[in-house]
């Protein structure tokens, strides 16, 4: 793309034989700052070691996340048997932290999909088709942006929690089973992912008012090219670079979402370990056994400083501005 | 200008109307009611006699139209679960604790976070910039009730510096951990937010011409620089400003503190519906007011911006 253009006039300006300069797409160039990104770079070994953890917990982990050891209660960390110690109930806090990626990475996967594949198609369409589909979208935006949105989680949370109690058949049935077996997780996808697309549609609709403006998509329409086809292939590839950071940076602010709502008890149900729920037990013993609270603590915060390394380092390695 | 502002109030109203909607359905489909005691439940004549007397009875159309007339008329209700109180007394008590909270936290985030964005922009890429990037990201990705719960364990439990919680009014060593840790979070996105836009600024070729006239270095960054990359910031200051008195409710469990937030949670448990209402309007109310003061605000500080 136009990284070549410097590239290309002072070899002109040499008089040297010109080499024809190796194209490069976005994503190769993109991939190419970011690696050069140290900071980014350390996030994604630390990701891949705790998405290695979620993938073999069963494995990786010393003890099952509810199994106890009833001789061995309130243990400190670096006690026998256990690395950081045991909770109340003397279960293994190590094996719960490793169990816990399970929960976190889930919800920072599913919900930025959510955010994905609802604000993006409304961001598209909004903005392309402007008029009243526009207007009426975007009022929609603007009420639920007015809505305080944790006091909405938490509404929204009990009202699923009593929901889902009062299921004993029909359609919903199998909703609450899948929301049982996981330990409450859809509960948290759908209370965190109602009102986090709004941002990511509004960031699109704006890329694609400016976008359609632009003399390739006229070119399209002269060549006749469907409105669904100028969509698909000329804006979205052309979003494509703010929907990635939006999405990446949606995971940190799921994953504390999560703890967060596991910490008030509405999230995920125990005995199922929640870094949040972890944390929350930590607090309640705070003034006894400060190390409960502070492994979890800083595994939570340090996948969410990872993320946010992650986003911030692919926003830059986006941003054409910060070309050298 | 006057007609832009005119616009944006009358829009508040079917905002907060739909706002009101969208929690009345979503509070009373929630399955329980406010007298579900596990202990010892209310059947009978008195279960009948309690619904008439706070209107539970009434098919839910009436319910819905007379708590939002009575809502326009500054009356939200009684509280369900302390029976004889109003919903405005219960605001009394609670919303004055965490909107002093919430003052002292932007306070104190909007001096750290303008501070360390202005010296991380004026000394980009060296030592400094790095530190203050890596704090702003930190504070970003720590929950506040982590924080607040560290600083407890430290100058509470170790250092024996602030008592381990509870409430104190505005000045006083017990305000100081909720406040720090609340403000933590904005001051983290102030932060990024001026060293962002003081980057752009300092680019711009007035800034050049200033420098060119002679001015010191100090009148170029303060007269020049901070004047106008504080426009943008000050709109997020805004935006923050109502999210932190929104959001306090993990610091005032963490902290003990006896605000509106922890207060909530509670209502929402106990389904007291007068109370879950009354809040979310308030919020949603200070919210969109907040919305609207930093939208019209943008437009006075910065003369470039034109509403249609």
């Amino acid at each position: 793309m136009a990284t070549n253009t410097t590239a290309t006039t002072t070899a002109l300006a040499q008089a040297a034989p010109i080499i024809a300069p190796k194209s490069v797409s976005l994503t190769q160039d993109a991939w190419r700052r970011f690696i050069r990104n140290k900071a980014a770079l350390a996030s994604l070994i630390f990701i891949g070691i705790i998405v290695f953890a979620a993938l073999f917990a069963p494995i990786v982990a010393p003890y099952h996340y509810a199994t106890q050891d009833i001789k061995a209660t309130t243990q400190g960390i670096g006690s026998s048997g256990h690395l950081l110690g045991t909770d109340r109930l003397g279960r293994d806090i190590l094996s719960r932290i490793i169990y816990g990626t399970r929960i976190s990475l889930a919800v920072g996967l599913v919900v930025p999909l959510m955010i994905v594949l609802i604000g993006v198609p409304v961001g598209l369409v909004a903005g392309y088709k402007g008029g009243w589909v526009d207007t009426f979208s975007m009022r929609i935006v603007d009420v639920f942006y007015a809505i305080p949105n944790l006091l909405f989680i938490i509404i929204f949370m009990t009202y699923l929690k009593a929901k889902f109690q009062h299921v004993n058949g029909g359609w919903l049935l199998p909703l609450k089973s899948f929301d049982t077996a996981t330990g409450g997780m859809l509960g948290v996808f759908l209370g965190l992912g109602l009102l986090s697309w709004l941002t990511v549609s509004r960031l699109v609709r704006g890329q694609v008012l400016s976008l359609k403006r632009k003399e390739f998509v006229e070119a399209a329409h002269c060549i006749g090219a469907s409105n669904s086809r100028i969509i698909t292939r000329h804006l979205l590839p052309n979003t494509l670079a703010v929907i990635i950071v939006a999405a990446t940076l949606g995971i940190p602010a799921a994953i504390l979402g999560e703890a967060g709502i596991s910490f008030i008890g509405l999230g995920i149900n125990p005995p199922v370990p929640s870094w949040g729920l972890m944390i929350s037990e930590g607090i309640a013993d705070l003034r006894s056994y400060p190390y409960m609270l502070i492994s979890p603590a800083v595994v939570l915060s340090l996948t969410a400083l990872s993320f946010n390394f992650i986003g911030d380092g692919l926003r830059d390695a986006f941003d054409p501005w910060m070309k050298k | 200008m006057g007609r832009y502002a005119i616009r944006r109030i009358l829009l508040l109203v079917p905002t907060l109307l739909a706002v009101y909607t969208i929690s009345f359905l979503l509070i009373h489909a929630t399955p329980g009611g406010p007298w579900d005691d596990a202990d010892k439940p209310i059947t009978g004549e008195a279960l009948k006699a309690l619904n008439e007397k706070f209107g539970i009875d009434k098919p839910l159309w009436r319910q819905y139209g007379d708590y939002l007339w009575n809502a326009l008329h500054g009356d939200f209700g009684l509280s369900f679960a302390q029976r004889g109180r109003t919903v405005a007394e219960i605001f009394h008590d609670f919303f004055p604790v965490s909107l002093q909270l919430g003052l002292i936290a932007i306070l104190l985030a909007a001096t750290l976070g303008i501070t360390a964005g202005t010296f991380s922009a004026i000394k980009q890429n060296t030592p400094v910039d790095y530190f203050c990037t890596f704090g702003a990201i930190i504070g970003i990705s720590a929950p506040s009730y982590v924080i607040a719960s560290l600083l407890i364990l430290l100058f509470a439990n170790t250092l024996h510096l602030v008592p381990t919680g509870g409430w104190d009014g505005f000045f006083s060593r017990a305000t100081f951990v909720p406040a720090f840790a609340l403000a933590l979070g904005p001051a983290a996105i102030l932060a990024r937010y001026t060293r962002s836009s003081l980057l752009d600024v300092l680019r711009q070729d007035y800034i050049r011409t200033s420098r060119a006239k002679g001015l010191n270095e100090r009148g170029v960054m303060i007269r020049h620089g901070l004047r106008n990359a504080l426009i943008p910031v000050a709109t997020v200051l805004g935006l923050s400003f109502a999210n932190v008195i929104t959001g306090s409710f993990f610091i005032e469990t963490t902290c003990n503190v006896p605000g509106i937030g922890r207060y909530f949670v509670k209502s929402v448990s106990g389904r007291d519906y007068p109370v879950m209402l009354g809040t979310v309007l308030m919020f949603a109310a200070i919210i969109a007011v907040m919305n609207l003061i930093v939208d019209l605000l943008y437009g006075v500080l910065d003369p470039r911006i034109a509403y249609e």
